[in-house]
């Protein structure tokens, strides 16, 4: 029975790098409205980029997610930051301009999305693992 | 008839349907891994090549046979589209074939059940 094991195993990877992008999105919108002082302190969005657990240094016995996934970096989004005259703004700089976050929130909403779609689908592979599993279990009985 | 023969190829092709759900998990798991290739198996070749014989030295002077690489039945899948980010995977193929492939299993694993259960009457003679 490796093999119905290892998919609990690579599903579960992938429900865990799912739910890293979905906290980065959360991160993103909560972030969506912060301004900053200067260009480089404004907020830029966040984007998780996955690797395929496809080396065997990679994994160890304990863990056999061999073809699982995983978070490998996390980079900013190259969106060029906006500036707002406010001169109103505490944050405001010594011009009265204040810096936006680069975040779009359409787009992190998209993003959201796509995240939970994988990570239904991951829960459903889970669940087909483990009916099939029992179901194996029931030769026993026949 | 001995035991081991009496459940046919079931029990062999149960293993084989699980290693195909496990790659397909994978498939679903890598959604969106750039530049990961689907992959799947092929049952066809995987049973062919359990069938195949080679050649083993039975003597230490025997010249080890030069026999091509075994078949692990591994294909790449070939994409209906291209996408930006070199990721093969569709998961709506995927997820119809994990679907089937779950199917599969079960029926090989009701096959089996059957055979066990056929053999537990004819031990008891009822």
């Amino acid at each position: 029975m490796k093999s119905l094991d290892s998919v609990f195993g690579i599903a579960g990877t992938a429900l865990n790098a799912q739910m890293v992008r979905m906290n980065t999105t959360a991160s993103n919108l909560a972030n969506a409205t912060t301004v900053a002082n200067t260009e480089q302190d404004a907020f830029r969005a966040k984007r998780t980029v996955f690797k395929a657990l496809v080396k065997e240094e990679y994994t160890n016995a304990a863990a056999p997610y061999l073809g699982g996934v995983k978070v490998d970096h996390v980079v900013d989004d190259p969106t060029p930051i906006r500036s707002l005259y406010d001169p109103g703004n505490p944050l405001a700089d010594k011009d009265g301009n204040v810096y936006l976050s680069n975040v779009n929130e359409m787009q992190e909403m998209v993003e959201m999305m796509a995240a939970s779609r994988s990570y239904q689908n991951n829960v459903e592979v889970v669940n087909t693992a483990r009916q099939l599993m029992m179901r194996t279990l029931d030769i026993t009985k026949s | 008839m001995d035991l081991s023969s009496a459940f046919g190829v079931s029990e062999q092709a149960l293993q084989v349907r699980s290693q195909r759900l496990e790659v397909l998990s994978r498939n679903i798991a890598n959604a969106d891994t750039p530049n990961y290739k689907a992959q799947d198996l092929d049952f066809k070749a995987v049973f062919k090549e359990s069938e195949k014989q080679y050649l083993t030295a039975t003597h230490p002077e025997h010249f080890a046979a030069i026999a091509d690489a075994p078949d692990n039945g591994m294909r790449y899948r070939i994409p209906f589209n291209s996408s930006f980010d070199g990721n093969t995977v569709e998961i709506s193929v995927e997820q119809s074939n994990f679907g089937k492939a779950a199917a599969d299993y079960q029926a090989t694993a009701s096959f089996l059940s059957n055979n066990i259960s056929g053999i537990r009457k004819a031990l008891k003679g009822e």
